[in-house]
């Protein structure tokens, strides 16, 4: 067992700024303070940590784009916008040990010469707001944010924002226009938001879970962190698992983790039905079939290698009991809601889909709708200003490779094949 | 001195200052690349993707609208690829359209319509029924909001943003239930708002005055000056069967750029009003009597025979064009040689003026008519006969009751209320002949003569040429 990120989490009014002070919160700032900003991007550079929001991307690397003399604030924020179906480890970090969060948001700062930081909450994580509210007063009255922190002679400001519930202000850019109070809309990249971010100033946008494990490497080294995981995956990661499962929940595992061990050892496997699929990093990532998922290994490029993204971590179990095409019209429709509707091909191409696989699995599809499906993928991915489009164009596409004949099979039989199964089975048993 | 970039777009060399985009690199080349949310005048939205084209080297299509060129960069412009992506984005625009062209007020003006024609020509792959949305909603007192049609380009709200300064259209909604629409109890009423129903590419943002007026097909358009303030902005007047349907910007750069304020748009209804004086008339007994043109030209000469020049004041309009005050000038000099000659025009109104294109003074033409006599119309004027180009003001006319000439001829387009004027000699208005006007920077522009003019109405060049002749 490792715990980088969850040592804490089970610990008994952790959010308690002297609960969380026992048990070692703060800790790293003595040796933050000792080090140049500098030194803590070098020693996160050599850390190996990415980005865990989805993209992993070499934090280190991101942190020493920021340019530091053009008279401009710098910005850090902290993205708490989990909405990715299937993703909830933010959520319990947040809950569970929000000083570690604050911890980590002072370290941050630091390294990239930040005054202050804002933290974008999901509109809907009222109470993890509310109790991170709750643990900056204590950490401010304590001293650890504010003017001259630890009478080190740096100053911090943290911001709690909360977002109205969209899904894409998760993305870094939107999220930025909303912070500014703007519409929630992606903007154009370049140029990014390390060089023009947050009101047109050089902005660092991490990940909740990014941000939570930057104490342990100020504390034990880039390369106490690279002890855990692979090569070019160190560290751990959260994995929130959900779906048909025995033992859904969060889990720290180091990077690297065979899929099978973990799914046997940590979740329990499936609640008795046969494996059929798993999606391994949140909705938008393609799906791996039981057989696909059973070899890899829980690492960036072995999901790669398996066709598939790490993405947020969000695992979404899903047994022989599930039709593919519902499975799928589902994740359509949550797309077609969510897409913000600034783009052309996303706009239209999200709600079309929905539309289609909608009547694919009410048995009126029409003989082309597999292919129109997939067309509409390639017309969508890579062609809008944000990535939103091909997290609904990756799933159609893995999800008719992977599950073409069911697909085919409600062409055909022009009704659901799972429903006329489930409703034999019912009778027989 | 800015860097030149060579790149190559469709196999065709050009240079380009750094920074050029893509776009307006094609552009060098007579290759207009289709848009929908590129306006020159406005930021960068990147949102239609109709003006995706391939680059070598990059991961996918691009948007030339914001891409700027590189040196060695080669653009295809109407490769298969690009040619593709531009009918992949047209099929989306299309298919919660309504495609109900034949009741659309923009149906031949369409941009949505020619790009389809020009890039597309497939039929729909959409079989299912369309997301709907509010239709013929009007969102202010000149623009009625079609949301079907819209492509959400959002030109308009970009426009009120930044042209107008006035935040009043947003977005609302995701995805394909967004719409356009102005805030809860607020509407879209800047002086400016018909702009946005010219920048709009479809017909989702249409003229509540101009709506169902008149096919664009049948519109004739010729090129003249907003004769609404001294800014003298250029315009398009759409006319048909000698009556005139609307205003649109011109393009100048050094006057008005794109833009056209509703207040001035609408001047075009005095054209066509039916208080238009369209015969010459005398006043008899209160009323206007029609008079033949013979007759009323002999009988002013009859009437003006027994004055002298002290006694005649000559009024010039700073309403009229410089051939018109000119002309009128050199018959009333002629004949009453050392004659008293004044200026008038609409008083101004400092609370019309603003930063973007109005200006207090209501008049096109106060330069043009100020070189030809510097003095304005004012309480310290005796005269027996009075002799008016263009139409007084309620301030004149309160001059005019106080000073009560013997005689008074009037050169004008409407018909006078009250009637003041003793003969009326019809004039045709700026649309029904040719004539310049001097702007607020002393530009000289010319509006053109758009149709004959209406009745038995004559241009004031022709109207004192005929008076010269006989006198």
């Amino acid at each position: 067992m490792t715990f980088v990120l969850t040592k804490n989490c089970e610990v008994q009014n952790m959010p308690q700024l002297e609960v969380a002070r026992k048990h070692g919160a703060y800790a790293s700032l003595e040796k933050l303070f000792a080090r140049q900003p500098k030194d803590i991007i070098e020693e996160v550079k050599t850390s190996g940590l990415r980005g865990r929001g989805g993209a992993g991307f070499p934090t280190g690397m991101k942190w020493s784009f920021v340019p530091q003399n053009t008279g401009k604030p710098i910005y850090l924020v902290v993205n708490a916008d989990e909405s990715e179906p299937g993703t909830f480890k933010d959520r319990f970090l947040l809950e569970r040990d929000p000083h570690l969060l604050i911890e980590g948001i002072i370290a941050a700062s630091y390294a990239i010469g930040s005054h202050t930081a804002y933290v974008y909450f999901r509109g809907e994580f009222y109470r993890q707001w509310e109790l991170f509210e709750k643990a900056c007063a204590e950490a401010r009255a304590a001293g650890l944010i504010g003017k001259n922190i630890l009478g080190k002679g740096y100053d911090l400001e943290i911001y709690a924002h909360r977002g109205a519930g969209a899904y894409i202000c998760g993305e870094e850019t939107a999220l930025l226009s909303s912070l500014e109070g703007g519409r929630g809309y992606p903007r154009i990249k370049p140029p990014f938001p390390a060089i023009e971010g947050l009101f047109a100033c050089p902005t660092i946008v991490n990940n909740v879970e990014t941000i939570c494990a930057v104490p342990y490497i100020v504390r034990e080294g880039g390369a106490g962190y690279r002890k855990f995981g692979t090569e070019k995956s160190s560290g751990t990661k959260l994995f929130s698992v959900c779906g048909h499962v025995k033992k859904p929940g969060v889990y720290e595992v180091p990077l690297g983790t065979p899929f099978k061990s973990f799914f046997k050892d940590y979740c329990g496997g499936t609640n008795g039905r046969p494996l059929k699929a798993v999606i391994v990093g949140g909705s938008s990532v393609p799906v791996l079939t039981a057989e696909q998922v059973m070899t890899m290994t829980l690492d960036y490029e072995a999901a790669q290698i398996a066709g598939t993204l790490l993405g947020s971590g969000g695992m979404i179990i899903v047994d022989d009991s599930v039709c593919a095409v519902e499975a799928l019209a589902d994740l359509a429709r949550f797309y077609a809601h969510e897409s913000c509707g600034q783009c052309t091909p996303c706009r239209e191409g999200t709600g079309w889909s929905k539309k289609i696989l909608d009547r694919l699995e009410a048995g009126r599809g029409e003989d082309s709708d597999i292919s129109l499906l997939l067309q509409l993928a390639d017309n969508m991915g890579g062609k809008t200003i944000c990535t939103f489009a091909d997290a609904l164009a990756m799933p159609i596409r893995s999800w008719i490779k992977c599950f073409r004949t069911e697909f085919e099979d409600h062409l055909r039989l022009k009704t659901c094949p799972m429903k006329i199964g489930t409703l034999n089975s019912i009778r027989s048993s | 001195m800015t860097k030149l970039i060579t790149l190559t777009i469709d196999g065709h060399p050009v240079e380009v200052p750094e920074g050029t985009t893509i776009f307006n690199a094609a552009k060098q080349l007579a290759l207009e690349i289709p848009h929908f949310c590129y306006h020159p005048k406005l930021s960068i939205a990147g949102n239609c993707r109709l003006c995706q084209v391939e680059v070598e080297g990059a991961r996918g299509p691009v948007i030339s609208c914001r891409e700027t060129v590189r040196e060695g960069m080669v653009v295809r412009v109407n490769s298969e690829k690009a040619k593709q992506v531009r009918k992949d984005v047209l099929e989306f625009i299309l298919i919660n359209h309504p495609l109900d062209c034949p009741i659309c007020d923009q149906s031949g003006e369409c941009k949505l319509q020619d790009q389809y024609f020009n890039h597309s020509v497939q039929p729909s792959r959409m079989h299912l029924p369309k997301v709907h949305k509010p239709k013929a909603k009007p969102i202010g007192p000149q623009v009625m909001l079609d949301d079907e049609r819209c492509v959400m380009c959002t030109r308009c709200i970009r426009f009120c943003d930044e042209i107008a300064g006035e935040h009043q259209l947003i977005m609302r909604e995701r995805g394909d239930h967004s719409t356009i629409d102005v805030f809860p109890g607020k509407q879209l009423d800047h002086p400016y708002s018909l702009c946005t129903v010219d920048i709009c590419p479809v017909g989702a943002l249409t003229s509540s005055d101009f709506r169902f007026k008149k096919r664009v097909w049948f519109l004739n358009s010729t090129p003249s000056i907003c004769t609404g303030c001294a800014t003298g902005c250029n315009i398009w007047m759409d006319h048909h069967d000698r009556i005139v349907y609307r205003y649109r910007p011109r393009d100048n750069e050094a006057v008005n750029q794109c833009w056209l304020c509703d207040p001035g748009r609408m001047t075009y209804k005095a054209i066509n009003a039916a208080t238009r004086a369209l015969f010459p008339m005398k006043l008899v007994g209160g009323a206007y009597q029609r008079l033949e043109w013979n007759d009323a030209l002999s009988q002013v000469k009859e009437v003006l025979k027994s004055y002298k020049a002290a006694d005649v004041v000559g009024v010039l309009s700073a309403q009229a064009s410089n051939e018109e005050n000119t002309a009128v000038k050199r018959f009333l000099e002629k004949t009453f040689p050392g004659l008293q000659l004044f200026w008038t025009g609409r008083e101004a109104m400092p609370e019309f003026a603003d930063k973007i294109l109005r200006d207090a003074d209501r008049n096109p033409n106060t330069h043009g008519v100020q070189a030809l006599t510097t003095k304005r119309l004012d309480a310290q004027v005796k005269a027996k006969v009075l002799i008016v180009l263009g139409e007084l003001t309620a301030q004149d006319l309160r001059l005019l009751m106080s000073i009560k000439p013997e005689v008074t001829i009037a050169l004008a387009d409407q018909l006078p209320h009250p009637e003041w004027a003793h003969y009326l000699l019809p004039r045709a208005t700026h649309a029904e002949q040719d004539g310049t006007y001097v702007n607020r920077k002393g530009m000289e522009q010319q509006a053109k003569m758009a149709f004959p003019p209406k009745g038995e109405s004559l241009s004031a060049v022709a109207i004192a040429s005929k008076l010269m002749e006989i006198f």
